[in-house]
């Protein structure tokens, strides 16, 4: 588990992360080159670029999942992350999925799933729910963490309207808290005031060899 | 801690939600080990001699089915991302996983031992030192498997390569373990081969943890 003192002081108030000069292959194939962001306390940010720029990638190495192989990532805070995948287990009910997540966490599992209408839902084996309502389970482990800083790769995929305003709802009271976010995302988010960060696609950059 | 308990409440709610996986192996071990009486014919003197062999052999290869899985489910469906990320140290989920393993695989495996010793003709007096063997035995069995699922990971043709990387390093488990089980047949003390059965698992018990959840790390990066 992790306690506020596993990170380092922020150099300035409500810093949440520092990206200095990512630079990420993948085999031979440069997939980040020279990335540098910032995130502060309140900041949304939405990661855009072609399919193939290193959106995913990006999370991964700030998540610390994947290391860089140049630069450095600092986190300033804890992190919360939703994968492309859902990670929820077929054969348990909603509740159970979410059960670790809570131990972890700060955030009380009836709150997190009234927040995202998924209340009737809770004793319902995962295999028996929707894409969509799947996202939401997804979502609601983000809520149950407390972290301040989320990381999400395609929050609304599978989502309705309705679904996606109130994803929108949450993501403005986390903000409102002191929290910050990175999204990746091909449709418009209900947000305002968010930050972009264009990743340029590398597909046609020279592959070099590492002799 | 906590969360430790729940990774292992957790994969036994899916074992027993799951409940024909866990069968599998177990069904597995008592049909291997009810083949031997039939190719080797059903001279009781014979099938006794070699009972506690036969159930040491089964009992390995029966803690190799469930091994692909182990790992392999969660890696797929994003829950290894999350554990990584948010759960407990990496050494501690490949510690509860192989817990987990051996209590919905070494555990039914143990029980089912007394039933296949007995048809094979092992004598009451020694199925508890058979039994005590194999406790420590399929432990570290758990843990080497544990181990080699978490270093294939992610790797094509993982499962094909998973025996080829676990059945050596077995190889001390085995050469205790069934030495350990044949010393009444023998008269033999079984001190010398426990103790360094003992030994194997004491090694594997810090070591195996550590190694998994490297390999799982590298798996996720």
């Amino acid at each position: 588990m992790t306690t506020p003192s596993d990170f380092p002081p922020p150099p300035t108030p409500g810093r949440l992360l520092d990206v200095e000069d990512v630079t990420v292959f993948r085999g031979d194939r440069l997939v980040l080159d020279g990335v540098s962001l910032t995130l502060d306390a309140g900041d949304a940010m939405i990661l855009t670029g072609p399919n193939g720029a290193g959106k995913s990638t990006l999370l991964r190495t700030i998540s610390g999942l994947r290391r860089p192989d140049s630069g450095e990532v600092i986190r300033y805070g804890a992190l919360a992350w939703l994968g492309h995948q859902d990670a929820l287990k077929p054969g348990l009910t909603l509740a159970q999925n979410l059960a670790l997540a809570e131990k972890l966490g700060t955030t009380r599992l009836p709150d997190a799933l009234d927040a995202l209408d998924l209340t009737h839902l809770t004793d319902l084996p995962a295999r028996l729910l929707s894409s969509g309502q799947k996202r939401r389970a997804a979502f609601a482990r983000v809520m149950l963490s407390g972290a301040p800083l989320w990381l999400l790769d395609e929050p609304t995929v599978g989502l309705d309207v309705a679904s996606i305003e109130r994803l929108g709802a949450v993501m403005a009271a986390h903000r409102a808290r002191g929290g910050a976010m990175i999204v990746t995302t091909h449709v418009p988010l209900p947000l305002d005031n968010t930050r972009s960060h264009e990743l340029p696609s590398l597909a046609h950059a020279d592959s070099f060899w590492l002799s | 801690m906590t969360a430790f308990l729940a990774l292992i409440d957790r994969d036994l709610r899916l074992a027993f939600r799951f409940g024909a996986d866990t069968l599998a192996s177990l069904l597995f071990f008592i049909l291997c080990g009810s083949l031997f009486p039939l190719a080797l014919g059903p001279s009781p003197d014979l099938l006794r001699h070699m009972g506690p062999g036969i159930i040491w052999v089964c009992a390995l290869l029966a803690c190799l089915l469930p091994l692909d899985r182990l790992f392999g489910a969660e890696l797929e469906d994003g829950s290894l991302d999350l554990l990584m990320l948010t759960g407990p140290a990496p050494a501690a989920v490949a510690f509860a996983k192989m817990a987990a393993h051996w209590l919905t695989t070494g555990l039914p495996l143990l029980i089912a031992s007394i039933p296949l010793g007995i048809m094979l003709g092992v004598k009451g007096s020694e199925l508890p030192l058979l039994l005590a063997g194999l406790a420590m035995g399929t432990m570290s069995l758990s843990l080497l498997g544990g181990m080699a699922a978490s270093i294939v990971l992610g790797a094509r043709r993982g499962g094909v390569l998973l025996p080829l990387l676990v059945l050596p390093l077995a190889t001390p488990v085995l050469i205790f373990g069934a030495a350990s089980s044949y010393a009444g047949q023998l008269a033999t003390s079984p001190a010398a081969s426990l103790d360094l059965l003992g030994a194997c698992l004491f090694a594997c018990l810090p070591l195996c943890p550590l190694a998994a959840g490297q390999g799982l790390k590298a798996a996720v990066g």
